[in-house]
């Protein structure tokens, strides 16, 4: 395919959809599927065929829609309506001709002006919920690949990692590297043979954005790398994802199949010299490999297992090979970038945070689901405008950042959620998980939770993360059933010093996080753990031990 | 002693499955992660014999293929029960009450090892399977079921006949 016939593909797939009388837009994402998305795509589609109207409706699967909370949702494009909570039953309105321009199932509408969606600010999730992952031509008309043509056509590479800088993009993993300087470190090597790799291996628990990303526009991430080796001068890329995400995978070999069979990866893409292949490596259950070092080990088929830094992968990544390695969030924000100019991208977000990010909504909150907000927003718009607020309770505490992160207190709800502003106050950006807890959750245990997931999830290599969080997780353990004293409070400060200042890799590094954050916040709670032998927010199981050990 | 592989009363072309696979990857060892992927699929787990023969064919030390097998949680050197509950033990499940869920499965479920008595159910965790909306999720047998309770897990036990 040419630059030409791609736009030409894209007007004639546009005029095809203006042509049909409905698009009906069933979620099938993870989470809409797990509450009965299937089936009622299924009833929908019989529907369909029972009024004999094939060839005016078209019902597609489409990416996240948002609101997994209300799930299974279905889109219905003509008049721009969402509803959730559907059912099968509710097939025959749903297909059924709608003149009256009112919601056909009027209990079942989401308002599409309500704050969980007018204060969201969608660039990477654009496509997520209005086009087919598993359709190229749904991508194409979306404007989909016209930002490789682009780069290809009428850019030079250097002038590509230029719109990249100017963007001010971040990496969006969680530590926040800036994107372009990262190209420009791997552009500038000399060695012929480089390596692209996108790191989809989401670990932390309660993250579900990359996931998102890569069931609902999966071409987004595919155009992004190959832009990214374009610029660096690779031709050969890789997708590291999760082997847990088995939706993902399988939409992904589909993308991948579709474009390389319109030339838009392969060899001789979009009729220029360019070529360049991706292939998908399959995870096998280790969050170690996230860190980029491990994950490169795993690739080249060997224990998921850090080196130490430097050399850093952009000298000396897979096979020894200069790579260039970014998340799938990164890889989504490129083509907007390329297409609309670096200085559109950077008018979004504060000073020194550019663009968007992805949150995962999760825990105790109204709205749980998939949201996008610009950089800067305040975390009380986030959870309480866009969020809903606390079902049942009083808001306590929003961790993020995973088990590398820490908990925020009511005191900072009013913090611009940025990189910078996060890491002052003790936590991180992380990949995007936020999970919101009420008076009902322990900080303690939530300590100890973090902890045993560090302490499971350690690779072994080094002494400090090995023994340090088995070490770590005793303490925290013995507090929840109210079995410590003082000394342990001091023990545990001292090795969370010990565990940041001498691990090998970012899991050991990170690890006390969760435990320091907590005890900066919360220490009346781990107080009351210890002197009092009592669980504030009752949910550690003092008591029952007690009566337990006189029986 | 692990259970020995079912015996070859049907025509077993695994083993030309998992050549195909192997050659596929040119016999080469960066490909060890997808190989040992496609043999556990193909005979639900990872029995030594089988770790000797792939190290073999891809000309690597045993010890680095038993190396990589067990480091990843995702493969297993013992055979399957026939019904497996993973149970999410993500943040959002975690703060959704997952642990009262393995709680109520153990008790429910599981025999003391070396008891005799077979395991049909095995119960395992998972470290956070993207569903965080939905929590507390639980996956049983490749389904996942949405916001559960100990009422629904009582239900699904008692569909495979767990008392």
């Amino acid at each position: 395919m040419t630059v030409e016939e791609l736009y030409g593909k894209q007007a004639e797939e546009l005029e095809r959809q203006q042509a049909l009388k409905n698009r009906i837009m069933c979620c099938s994402a993870a989470g809409c599927l797990s509450c009965g998305a299937d089936g009622l795509r299924q009833a929908i589609s019989a529907e369909i065929a029972a009024q004999g109207r094939q060839a005016e409706i078209e019902l597609c699967g489409t990416g996240c829609l948002g609101m997994c909370s209300r799930g299974p949702l279905v889109l219905s494009a003509a008049d721009n309506r969402l509803y959730g909570n559907v059912t099968p039953a509710d097939a025959a309105s749903l297909v059924s001709a709608n003149p009256s321009g009112k919601p056909t199932l009027p209990d079942r509408a989401i308002d599409l002006d309500a704050p969980f969606f007018s204060k969201q600010m969608r660039i990477v999730l654009a496509n997520s919920g209005r086009v087919d992952p598993e359709k190229l031509a749904d991508y194409i008309a979306a404007g989909g690949y016209q930002a490789l043509g682009k780069a290809l056509t009428a850019m030079s590479p250097r002038e590509v990692i230029e719109e990249v800088k100017k963007s001010g993009l971040r990496g969006r993993g969680g530590a926040g590297y800036p994107t372009g300087l990262k190209w420009d470190l791997v552009m500038k090597q000399i060695p012929q043979v480089k390596y692209v790799v996108c790191n989809a291996d989401e670990g932390d628990p309660g993250a579900f954005m990359d996931r998102s990303v890569l069931e609902g526009d999966p071409h987004r991430v595919l155009e992004g790398m190959a832009i990214a080796g374009f610029a660096v001068g690779a031709q050969q890329g890789y997708i590291y994802v999760r082997g847990e995400y088995g939706l993902a995978i399988q939409r992904l070999q589909t993308a991948i199949k579709q474009a390389e069979r319109e030339r838009l990866l392969g060899h001789r893409i979009l009729e220029s010299g360019f070529q360049f292949r991706i292939d998908l490596r399959v995870g096998a259950g280790a969050f170690v490999c996230g860190e980029e070092t491990a994950l490169i080990a795993s690739i080249e088929g060997k224990r998921g297992q850090p080196r130490q830094r430097p050399p850093y992968p952009p000298e000396s990544g897979l096979w020894g090979a200069p790579t260039l390695i970014n998340n799938v969030e990164t890889f989504a924000n490129i083509a907007p970038i390329v297409q609309n100019g670096g200085d559109w991208f950077a008018s979004v977000g504060t000073a020194s945070s550019k663009g968007t990010k992805v949150f995962a909504l999760a825990g105790k909150i109204a709205n749980t689901g998939l949201i996008e907000v610009p950089m800067g927003t305040t975390l009380r718009t986030i959870l309480f405008d866009i969020g809903g607020g606390i079902p049942a309770g009083k808001f306590k505490a929003a961790q993020t950042g995973g088990p590398s992160g820490g908990c925020i207190p009511e005191q900072f709800l009013d913090a611009p959620v940025d990189y910078e502003s996060l890491a002052k106050i003790g936590s991180i950006m992380g990949s995007g998980g936020l999970i919101v807890m009420d008076d009902s959750s322990c900080m303690v245990d939530v300590a100890r939770f973090f902890m045993e997931f560090c302490m499971d999830e350690s690779c072994g290599k080094c002494i400090p993360c090995r023994a340090g969080t088995v070490q770590m997780h005793d303490i925290l353990h013995r507090m929840t059933r109210g079995q410590a004293t003082e000394d342990d409070m001091q023990m545990l400060e001292t090795l969370s010093e010990l565990l940041r200042e001498t691990s090998l890799c970012g899991l050991g590094q990170t690890a006390p996080n969760p435990v320091m954050s907590t005890l900066k916040y919360f220490r009346h709670e781990y107080e009351a753990h210890i002197r009092d032998r009592r669980c504030p927010a009752g949910h550690c199981q003092i008591e029952s031990q007690l009566e337990g050990a006189m029986a | 002693m692990t259970a020995s592989p079912p015996a070859a009363t049907v025509k077993d072309n695994r083993e030309k499955l998992l050549e195909r696979a192997m050659s596929r990857y040119r016999y080469s060892g960066d490909a060890l992660i997808e190989v040992l992927h496609t043999a556990q699929e193909l005979y639900g787990f990872l029995p030594p014999p089988l770790l000797k023969t792939i190290a073999r064919k891809l000309r690597l030390p045993p010890s680095r293929v038993l190396g990589v097998a067990t480091f990843y949680h995702f493969f297993s050197l013992k055979p399957k029960a026939p019904h497996t509950f993973v149970v999410c033990l993500g943040t959002a499940c975690y703060v959704a009450g997952a642990l009262g869920l393995v709680e109520t499965l153990n008790r429910r479920c599981a025999k003391p090892e070396n008891s005799g008595v077979r395991n049909d159910v095995s119960v395992q965790s998972a470290r956070c399977i993207g569903s965080c909306g939905l929590a507390p999720a639980v996956i049983f047998d490749g389904k996942v079921l949405a916001r559960v309770t100990r009422q629904l897990i009582g239900a699904e036990l008692e569909g495979i006949g767990v008392k």
